[in-house]
């Protein structure tokens, strides 16, 4: 199994018609992933068409959940309009809803986050790379890739990998490609402030898939959701769970480019969460090109083999 | 965004925040003006700059004191002299500090009692917080961290807007009473009003007063706002003020690179925030010192790639540049072949290592090696990062 998706999982891209959400819907369907519908509102009736792939385009995500049966939407819609993407998406019913699109005004978030409160729809991101379940052909293909990641530095296997930044999560992966260690899945939760699944909601996930082995916990500075992860994870994770945290060198005060990677308090800075993951059990990687050596040690000090 | 205490005060006069009456001069001959708007007594003369500490910093000639309290209009017009076009340096200017190109007068009010009050996002509840304390006019970090049973939060339901209720409750646990109780339950609902209205990302009032006869006034006013949200707001934008930014990072945001200067010696050019930051941390790691925080985004087009590479050498620190770019759709190849234009273009003659991976990389490698460059290639980013520290020490 896996988290969130499957390979069977039927989605629907919000945004198709535009240059960024039809680039990554083409690369989607390459995959093998099931993008079964688009919605731009005007332009329902006309199709998505790409490589022998003939999409139909929707007036809204109801009418697109209606007659194809998507369970997840992806949005890549423009700011000004992706709090109301999400909320739609809520409307539908949907289970899922991934949030790419970057820049969204922080008072849309908290909005859109207090509308979702009670429904059934669970948000990933905004300004986040998306979601990837491996599959099993050449290059991961055959997977459902949602999002922007590259689908082919993906090996289907067990290691579960949760980030706020998309190319620290590629490289996560990537190492451990490279080592002939796959993926269960991995996520991106996206690096603003406001955001709808956070590192200990992912985790939760990763701990109750009994496909998933081990687990790579990527954060940065601002705020505490890794530390919130970590504790959970010292109460109630078994799994070998390996962690890295950006900004080490980031000054007090300035944003990271994440909206959401700045150090505001003591509690925030590099060193009070990578001192609270060592506390935690976590095995920390001491660099960025540490992470999948550090899962490895994680793995062998609990006995668990990873492939 | 940031902005100027004066300006954020004439935003909380249009919201109904009392502010101490104020005028602005940026020439010396305004001086005059300014002051004639303002009774003759007690005045405030306030140094204009996008950073705190301003009353305990000290000029580059010498002066001290950015925030000055003068007895007499006389007094502040020749304080004014001393401060404007003159260099402030603050605990949060950094050794170069800031030209002051702003003066500020205002009515030295009688204060009472001291206050600190903000609005800001919460993050762990995604609601906006109301921060408040009667320890106020102090730094409030230190409140925070001595006395955290000091500070009183509420959290604002975003579906309802602040309660009564919450008004209520925090002028009683600031302990206001009588008119103090009904005029700060207004300035407290309107400063809400203010945050709400214009996407402010922070607003701090630190020291919130009463007066002998009842007002409640907001002293000193941090303002600033949530940058996603300015394409609605054009009159927030008008606000602001370049003079206050890193001209290298204005440079860089109209090519939407995310740029920040630091103080160290090896500049890095990277796609992704998070890669980035990781990338100063990894030098850093190996003995080195990262020059900037530098994020080309996603795509790292050529012409991208040139404006950082001249954005990067305007920097005199820099000894060297740590290229670290993981193509994930991106072909690597055609990111070498910007790398290639770009480090002829502008001429470089620092040693550059780089770092590709992903997409095509062979090709990209390829490319590289073949362009009679002198670079260095790196397999990973703690390879790249320890030649690149070597190079330049």
């Amino acid at each position: 199994m896996s988290i969130l998706i499957t390979p069977t999982t039927k989605i629907i891209v919000q945004g198709i018609t535009g240059d960024f959400g039809g680039r990554h819907a083409k690369l989607s369907l390459d995959y093998g992933t099931q993008i079964v519908a688009g919605v731009t509102p005007g332009k329902g009736g006309q199709f998505f068409e790409h490589a022998g792939h003939k999409v139909p385009i929707f007036n809204s995500v109801a009418d697109a959940a209606k007659a194809t049966g998507a369970t997840v939407s992806v949005i890549y819609v423009p700011p000004p309009f992706a709090g109301d993407a999400i909320l739609e998406c809520v409307d539908a019913g949907l289970d899922l809803a991934v949030a790419i699109t970057e820049g969204i005004p922080v008072k849309d978030m908290i909005r859109v986050k207090r509308a979702m409160q009670g429904s059934k729809t669970r948000l990933l991101g905004p300004n986040c790379p998306g979601v990837v379940t491996p599959g099993t052909g050449k290059d991961s293909h055959g997977g459902c890739r949602i999002g922007i990641a590259p689908g082919y530095i993906h090996k289907k296997g067990h290691v579960g990998v949760v980030s706020r930044s998309g190319t620290l999560t590629y490289e996560a992966v990537f190492q451990l490609t490279s080592k002939g260690i796959g993926q269960s899945t991995a996520v991106g939760i996206g690096g603003d402030p406001v955001n709808g699944t956070s590192h200990l909601d992912v985790i939760k996930l990763f701990n109750a898939d009994p496909d998933t082995h081990a687990i790579i916990l990527i954060g940065e500075i601002g705020g505490n959701a890794e530390v919130e992860a970590a504790r959970w994870i010292k109460a109630n994770c078994q799994k070998p769970v390996a962690g890295f945290i950006a900004g080490a060198t980031a000054p007090a005060g300035r944003r990271m480019g994440h909206a959401g990677a700045i150090v505001g308090g003591a509690e925030d800075t590099a060193a009070a969460k990578i001192a609270v993951f060592k506390e935690c059990g976590i095995e920390v990687a001491v660099t960025p090109s540490d992470m999948a050596d550090a899962l490895l040690r994680a793995a062998k000090a609990k006995g668990v083999t990873l492939s | 965004m940031n902005i100027h205490e004066y300006q954020a005060k004439a935003l909380f006069e249009k919201f109904g925040v009392p502010v101490p009456k104020g005028a602005v001069a940026t020439t010396p001959e305004e001086f005059i003006n300014a002051l004639s708007q303002l009774p003759e007594g007690p005045t405030m003369v306030k140094s204009q700059i996008h950073a705190g500490g301003r009353g305990k910093g000290t000029f580059t000639d010498g002066y001290k004191g950015g925030v000055k309290f003068c007895k007499t209009k006389a007094d502040a017009k020749e304080v004014a002299g001393k401060m404007l076009g003159n260099t402030l340096v603050t605990i949060q200017t950094g050794p170069a500090g800031r030209k002051v190109q702003t003066i500020y007068f205002t009515v030295a009010s009688d204060i009472k009692k001291e206050y600190y009050l903000a609005i800001l996002l919460d993050r762990n509840s995604s609601k906006p917080v109301i921060v408040a304390s009667t320890e106020g006019g102090v730094e409030i970090e230190k409140v925070a961290h001595d006395t955290p049973e000091k500070l009183i939060r509420v959290l604002v339901d975003p579906a309802y807007g602040l309660a009564d209720f919450q008004v209520r409750e925090l002028i009683t646990k600031l302990g206001f009473a009588g008119p103090e109780a009904k005029n700060a339950a207004k300035l407290i609902r309107n400063l809400y009003t203010a945050f709400w209205e214009t996407d402010a990302a922070m607003i701090e009032v630190n020291p919130l007063i009463t007066t002998p006869t009842g007002d409640v006034l907001a002293l000193d006013a941090k303002v600033s706002f949530d940058s996603n949200a300015l394409y609605r707001h054009p009159e927030i934008v008008a606000l602001r003020d370049l003079n206050e930014e890193d001209p290298k990072e204005i440079e860089a945001s109209k090519f939407s690179l995310s740029y920040i200067a630091l103080d160290g010696n090896i500049a890095c050019l990277v796609n992704g925030a998070g890669l980035a930051m990781s990338t100063m941390d990894i030098i850093q790691h190996f003995g080195g010192t990262p020059a900037n925080f530098l994020d080309v985004g996603g795509g790292a087009s050529k012409d991208q790639v040139i404006a950082a590479f001249k954005i990067i050498l305007g920097d005199k620190n820099v000894k060297g540049i740590l290229v670290n770019i993981f193509g994930g759709i991106m072909d690597c190849n055609v990111i070498a072949q910007g790398i290639v234009e770009a480090v002829k273009e502008v001429g470089l003659k620092l040693p550059l290592v780089v770092r590709l991976e992903g997409n095509n990389v062979a090709a990209g490698k390829a490319t590289l090696n073949a362009s009679g460059l002198k670079l260095v290639s790196g397999d990973t980013m703690a390879d790249a990062a320890q030649k690149i520290v070597k190079l330049v020490a």
